[in-house]
Formats: structure tokens, sequence, C-alpha cells
């Protein structure tokens, strides 16, 4: 027999929901071993289950477009509501993918500076231990469908992304921890009581069937009025909760000094993955648990978060002083438009919106975990990230600025980028009316090019001192750029992909129609008309910004200087834990008021 | 006799609201610990008056571990010097919020189905399937093993995670957040009576936990609270963190009982589901194997992160 005869009955057969428990399992097998070798064994062994995990994603994704329909698979054979169920659908089976390929990835461009000779035990086995605890977390989240089994998903998460921002170790670092230890544990609490709620109101924890008793098509009739607002109110602080721990603008006091304090290949995981974990399942609360969202206020609250994310967050990250910090406000930018995926989704024209955010998780996941490490590569280069003495960077580390500027073109969403899919998709959405989620979508891409021209013009300029390129401390190897490259490639280049690989995302939610709304998006992209639209305003913006640095200081500057300072000031005060509080409060009520009215 | 039983719990609810309020308002962290430690007492008798007797054993071990570890990292932080104080217009604000949102609460909670819909019924009809008389243990161990299964990953991890927060030149010692350099004699002779009896009890409550109220939780919290005494009294010290032995105590649990979870695709047509001829002894096993792995997690997150002796003058 061959190995595809063997592998049938799992991959096009009635054995495929047996691949869905080893996906969850393989990550926390690998996660209790790992101590029990050793730093070096644990090093092996995460690199080598990693590897196995992306056989086993990929194969849950065949084995989905093989059956055409969602995967269930109730765990000790206990179906819910007495027991839990696992369930993959379009969605989680491209999230699964994403995250095995992102940290295989990672792990490979790790494995040479996480290891025993070079960082030394404690770091090489938290390191690799933890790594395979977010990936277990993550799996969790994606394939989890019981509230409370999300909820234990989530705790894993949680626990094993706050040691990786306080590896180094420093003080800074681990208070940048406590931090986020304190927010994430907030927001646990919040989803909890609100998964408590829904224990009570509707006797079951599965998200499928608490849909189908608030739509009416439960065992016992419709729900009552009361049920039904209880249920919206529950929702209301899971939801809470989890903006916490995506740390959507302003509920991101930790999120800065978290990613932009961590090693480079642990920013990278955290920005680039552990972040989309809370909001996945926001997605899923939001789409899937409440019936008709399209008709409640929900989607403009968390649509002007995020709007007011998505231009904050560029404003900051075009002002920060240093490379690392820069791109982490530039995350906290891109997760804005996550956000935007809810008011979108409810209008006339909204089945591209779903796509649209779909697509954001994964452009971002690419270029911002080629962004992290290569701020890192940065970082060791010169001994620091601070972009006012690192002028000239780009003449000693000319490869480097090209990767850097590559992932930055996806994320300011030129074509044939998964940025450009992103805005393309969420614009057709948003159609003649959503004029100002548009406008929002368009300034959101030129702040993006803006300081994306901020680093080029660092790079290219004089060092200061008068030589060409400042002093390198350690001259970083050619072989550290291939991970990144294929990153900054792939973001790059995700609209080339076949339109109909796509469809995998509509496995279980047909009204997506992904595959034909890519395909849409893409024709006339690349056509000169349609490119130059698209790309002139960027170029443009980003020709502004080199020509206004390299212009030097005159009177107007400093006024356009003075102003970013204030607007910093006042990002600063909603990074204090006391107002960060009252607006986390107001979320909480601005939503209730949202679902409720 | 009072005109209503329910008037007798009036005490309990007028101390919880008080503790709470309480909580709130103090600005002294040792007597915030204390009151949140009387508060979770309170909140296990409650517990206890709803019925639900593993949740209050459950609150009891881990309320007397929390307060312990609180008390002392306040003792070594001293009193932490207050920022400024919030402006008036703030306070009136979060006051405000935080009073809409309790009301909120109230009337969410006022507005709840009586009774509510629950799987009581469901549990009992399938319990019989999984051996055991206790219902919480039957959804901890059969319905529910998934949770019970990740909740344990959780605790191994979490000491993963506070042992990455130690020096790198300390990494492979003994924690030592528990030393001190001259123990109450009081504390010796606590430390020499009480283990014993602990030892006894927590054996107890893991065997019982089949049939009865306890299990693996409330066993292994136990447990750990008599090996932090023992430790806090200096009759003995925390295993050194590169001991392979410690750690194999540390993750013995979950993996057992992951393991037996995938023989179970085999063995019984679904992972984490128990052939039926094995259950109870299944069962069993998979239960000692983590009332050890929560009695190590929780002593070794008692103890801290690794350390370096301090230099003696």
């Amino acid at each position: 027999m061959t190995l595809a005869a063997v592998l049938e009955p799992w991959l096009a057969g009635p054995r495929a929901a047996e691949l869905l428990f080893p996906l969850l399992a393989v990550p926390v097998l690998a996660a209790l071993l790992a101590p029990l070798l050793g730093a070096r064994g644990a090093r092996l062994l995460a690199l080598g289950s990693l590897l196995l995990g992306l056989a086993l994603a990929l194969a849950a994704a065949a084995a989905l477009l093989a059956a055409g329909a969602p995967l269930t698979y109730a765990l000790g054979g206990w179906a819910a509501p007495l027991g839990v169920e696992l369930a993959l659908d379009g969605p989680a089976a491209l999230m699964l993918v994403l995250t095995a390929a992102v940290l295989v990835l990672v792990g490979l461009h790790a494995a040479g500076e996480f290891r025993v000779g070079a960082a030394g035990r404690r770091v090489t086995l938290a390191f690799w231990t933890l790594l395979l605890g977010v990936w277990a977390g993550l799996n969790g989240l994606y394939l989890g469908r019981d509230l409370f089994n999300l909820y234990v998903a989530i705790e894993v998460l949680t626990f094993s992304a706050v040691p990786l921002v306080c590896l180094k170790g420093g003080a800074a670092q681990l208070e940048a921890a406590f931090r986020y230890l304190l927010f994430a544990l907030l927001g646990s609490a919040l989803y909890l009581l609100g998964a408590g709620l829904m224990l009570g109101l509707h006797g079951t924890l599965d998200i499928g069937q608490i849909a189908a008793a608030l739509a009416g098509g439960g065992a016992d009739g419709s729900a009552t009025g009361a049920v039904r607002s209880g249920s919206l109110a529950a929702v209301v602080l899971m939801s809470t909760g989890l903006l916490a721990k995506t740390a959507l603008m302003p509920l991101h006091l930790w999120l800065p000094p978290a990613h932009g304090g961590a090693p480079a290949p642990a920013s990278a995981v955290l920005s680039a993955l552990v972040v989309k974990g809370s909001f996945f399942l926001l997605f899923r609360l939001w789409l899937d648990l409440v019936p008709d969202p399209g008709a409640l206020h929900i989607g403009l609250v968390l649509g002007t978060l995020g709007a007011f994310a998505i231009l904050l967050g560029n404003l900051m990250a075009l002002m920060q002083a240093r490379l690392k910090l820069l791109v982490a406000y530039s995350t906290l930018a891109q997760l804005g438009y996550l956000f935007l995926l809810f008011p979108l989704a409810a209008g006339p024209g909204g089945g591209p919106a779903a796509t649209a955010a779909l697509l954001q998780v994964v452009s971002h996941a690419l270029a911002k975990a080629a962004l992290f490490l290569l701020a890192g590569r940065v970082q060791v280069a010169f001994g620091h990230d601070r972009l006012a003495e690192l002028g000239g960077f780009g003449r000693a580390l000319p490869m480097t600025l090209v990767v850097i500027v590559l992932a930055g073109l996806a994320l300011a969403g030129l074509p044939p980028s998964g940025g450009y899919l992103v805005k393309s998709l969420y614009g057709s959405a948003a159609g003649a009316e959503g004029w100002g989620w548009r406008l929002v979508l368009d300034l959101g891409g030129l702040l993006s090019a803006a300081y994306l021209a901020r680093i080029l013009a660092v790079a290219v300029r004089p060092a200061a001192g008068g030589t060409a390129a400042p002093h390198l401390a350690e001259r970083p190897g050619g072989f550290g750029l291939l991970v990144p490259g294929l990153l900054a490639l792939a973001a790059l280049l995700l609209g080339l992909l076949p339109p109909g690989w796509f469809a995998l995302l509509d496995v279980g939610r047909a009204e997506m129609a992904s595959a034909a709304a890519v395909a849409g998006a893409m024709r006339g992209a690349l056509a000169a008309g349609g490119f130059w639209s698209s790309t002139g305003p960027v170029l443009t913006v980003a020709l502004a910004v080199v020509l206004f640095i390299a212009a030097g200081q005159s009177a107007w500057q400093r006024r356009v200087g003075a102003l970013g300072r204030g607007l910093a000031g006042v990002e600063g005060r909603l990074r204090e834990w006391r107002v960060a509080g009252a607006l986390l409060l107001a979320i909480l009520l601005a939503q209730a008021l949202a679902v409720l009215t | 006799m009072l005109p209503d039983p329910r008037l007798a719990d009036l005490p309990l609810v007028v101390a919880l609201l008080a503790l709470a309020l309480w909580l709130i308002a103090t600005r002294h962290d040792r007597s915030a610990i204390i009151g949140f430690t009387a508060y979770g007492l309170i909140v296990a008798i409650v517990w206890v008056r709803l019925g639900a007797l593993d949740v209050a054993l459950t609150e009891a071990a881990l309320g007397g571990i929390m307060g312990l570890l609180l008390l002392m990292a306040a003792a070594r932080l001293g009193d932490a010097p207050d920022g400024p104080p919030p402006t008036w217009p703030l306070r009136v604000l979060v006051g405000l919020l935080c009073g809409a949102v309790t009301a909120g609460l109230a009337v969410l909670v006022l507005t709840l189905p009586e009774p509510a819909p629950n799987l009581v019924a469901a549990v009992a009809e399938q319990q019989s399937a999984t051996a055991l008389k206790n219902p919480v243990a039957a959804v901890l161990v059969a319905f529910r093993a998934v949770d019970t299964l990740l909740e344990s990953a959780v605790l191994a991890l979490a000491v993963i995670g506070l042992w990455s927060v130690g020096a790198d030149a300390a990494w492979g010692e003994r924690p030592r957040a528990l030393d001190s350099d001259a123990p109450d004699p009081a504390l010796v002779l606590l430390a020499r009576l009480l283990p014993p009896v602990g030892l006894v009890v927590g054996v107890h409550l893991f065997w019982t936990g089949a049939d009865h109220p306890g299990g693996p939780f409330q066993a292994g919290a136990l447990l750990a609270a008599m090996v932090a005494l023992v430790w806090l009294a200096r009759l003995g010290a925390p295993p050194p963190v590169r001991s392979r032995l410690t750690r194999v105590g540390l993750m013995l649990g979950p993996l057992v009982f992951l393991l037996i979870g995938l023989a179970g695709v085999v063995a019984a047509d679904a992972y984490l589901a128990y052939p039926e001829a094995l259950t109870k002894p299944l069962i069993l096993l998979i239960e000692a194997a983590k009332t050890l792995s929560v009695a190590v997690a929780l002593a070794l997150l008692v103890a801290g992160p690794p350390a370096l002796p301090r230099a003696r003058p």
C-alpha cells in the first residue's frame, strides 16, 4: 500500500475529524516533555514537533476541503452540552496553518540565537517550552466551540505568552510583563463572568447550541426577551475582556512595552499571532454566536475603536524614537483594521468583510513577524535600536533595509500584497455609503507609508559624526535574512495566489464567497491604471516624508514637532492604569448600550 | 426559630459585602490581604451553604495558600509609596462608571431564569458510565476531561514561566523565596505537628473524591500547603530546579492524563474516552498522578524562582 492509500481515511474519508485532537495534543505533549529533556532537548523537540504540527495542520486543511463541510469531534465520545466538542471550519483551518507556518519559520530563525551555547540554559528552556505553550493555546482557541474550553485555551496562551516578554530579564521587561499579566487577567475575569452567565441562561456552553437557542431554533423553542438580552450582555462582558487582551486602542497600555521589550523572535510571535488569538474569539462571538449582529449597533462601537486605533497607532508609530517601538505601534494600528470587520460585515454588501478581516490577520502576521525579526537584526548589529543614532544603517546593511521595505510595502497595502486585498475587499464591503470607513482605510495606508519612509530616510542619511554608516557592533550573517525575506515576500505576493485557494476560508461559511471576492479584487489591480491609483498616493506621501526629514530644522517643522509631542502626551495619559481602567468600563457600557437599545 | 430559614444567612451576606467594601477602600497592603483571606473563608462557607462542597474545599485550600503568599510578598515589598491621588473629575467618573456596571450586573443576575437551565439531570443519567459517584468528579475527569487536562498543563507551564524570571547565574539552583534566617519557634512546632495530619487528610480527600466531595485539586492544594509549611520552618528545602525528579513530578499528572487520553482513540473509539473494563483503574491512575503534580506545582509556585544563596556576613 502506498502512503496516500494508508492516509486516505484521514485525509478524505470517515476519520478526518480524528485529526482535530492531535492538533491540540501534540503541542501540549511537547510542552510537557520539553522541561524533562532539559534545555538542549527542548529546543530540538520544539523544532521537531512544530514541523509535525505544520504537517498536521496542512492535513487538516486538506481533509476539510475534501469534506466540504465543517468537521466536528466529540471528545471522549460525549456530545455537547454534556461533553466538549472540537470543530474545524474554513477560518479555523486558515489560522491553524498560518500559526504553524509562522511558528516554524520563527523557530528556524531563532534556532541559532536560542540555544544553550548562545543564550544559556534558562532562556533556552523557557523560550522553547513557552513557544510550545503559545502554540497549544492558539490551536485550542481555533478548534474550540465551548465557551469554557475556550477560556482554558486563553489561559494556556496568556500564561505562556507573558513570560516570553521578560526573557531578557531587565527591570523594564519585568515591569512590562507584569503589566501584561495584570491586564490580561482582568480580561480573563470579564470573559469568565460572561461565560458563567451564559451557562446560567442556556444550560450549555456550546457556541452552536447557544446560537441556535437565540435564533429561535432551540429544542425548547425560541428564547424569551429576558434570556436574549441577558445573553447579549454576557457577550458584551466576554467581548470587553477579549478587547483588553487584543490591546485594541485605547486599551493598549500593556502592548508597546511588552512587544517592544521582548526578544525579537518572541515579539514576532506575540505581535503576529498571540493578539490574533483573542481577536479570533471575538470573530466567533459576534459573527457565530450572536444572531443577526447587523441589527445591533455593536459594529459602530467596535468599528469606531478600530478607526481610532488605525489613526492614532499610525501617528504614534511615526513619532517613536526606537525602531522596535515603532513596529509595536504599527501593530496597534494594524489591529484596528481587524475591527472594521464589525461595521462593514453588517452593511448590505458586507460579504467580503469577513474575508478581508481574515486576510488582514494573515497579511499582518507575515509582514509583522518579518519586521520584528529585522528590527532584532538591526538591534544586534548596532547594539541598540535608537533611530536617532542609526543614521545611514542602510549603507551598512543594505539587504536588511530592502527586506524592511518589502515588508513595509505589504503593510502599506501596495498591490499585489495582502494589505492591498484587505483594503480592496473592505472598500467593496463599505460601498458608496461607507465613505467614512474607506477614508480611514486610505489614511491608514498613507500613514503606514509615512513611517516606512521615515525608516528609509534614516537608513540613507549620513551617520552622525560625518561617517557614511554607524559603527557595527556585530556583523550579522546573511543567513538570518532568509526567514524575514520569505515572510515579507509571502505578505507582499499574497494576492498572486490562485484565487481558488481562498475557497478554504468558505468551508462552513459559504456566504463569504472568498474565492470570487479575491479574484474580483485582483482583477485590474496590476493593470497600469489600477496600479497607479493605489500606488501613486503612497509614493507621494513617502517622498514628502523623505523630503521633510532631509530638509532639516525650519520653523514650521518645529511646529509639526510640537503638535506631535502634544499628541504623544495624550497617548501617554491613555496608558496610565487609572485612565485605562476607566476606559475599559466605558467601553463595556458603550457596547452594552449598543446591543440593548 | 427564625421566621424564614434564609435569614440565618444574613450575617454571612452582610460580612461578605462589608469585607468587599473594606477591600476596595483600604489603603494598606497588609490589611487588604487579611481582609481578602477572611473574604475567601466566608466565600467558602457560602459555598457550603449553597451545597457546593467541592467548590468550598477548593476555595478554602487555595485561599489559605493565597493569603500566605500575599502576606509574604507584602512583607518583602514594604509599603509602596502611593502615586499622586487621582483628580476629582476622574474619581467621580470612575465612581459613576463602576456604579453603572454594578447596577447592570445586578439587573442581569436578577433576570436570570429561575430555576437556571442546567445539566444536573444529564450528568446523573450518564454518570454510571464513569464508575464515579461524585458528579463533580465525573464532569472533571470524563465529560469535560479536556478542560481539566489543559488546566493542569497551565499549572505546569506557570511553574516554568515563574522559573524563567530568575537570574541567569541562579539557573539550576533551588528557589529561596521562603528562606528566612531564623524561623519562629511556634512555626517550627506547627510544621512538625501539622504535616502528618495534613498528609492523611490530603490522601483521604484524593481517595474519597471519586464518590464524595474532594478530588485531586483539593488534595493537591492541601498537600502543597503542608510542604510549604515545612519549607517555611526550614525543616526542609525546595529542590533545585535542575532536578529531573522534580520536573517529572511536575509534569506527570498532565502527561499521564494526555497519554491515556490519546490511547483512548484505539482502546475506546474516542480521544479522552476510557475502555469500559478499565474505566475505574485508569481514572484512579490519572487522579493520583494529578494530585501529585498539583501539589508539586503549587508548592513550587509558592517557593518562587531559583535564586543564589544570600551572602552571609
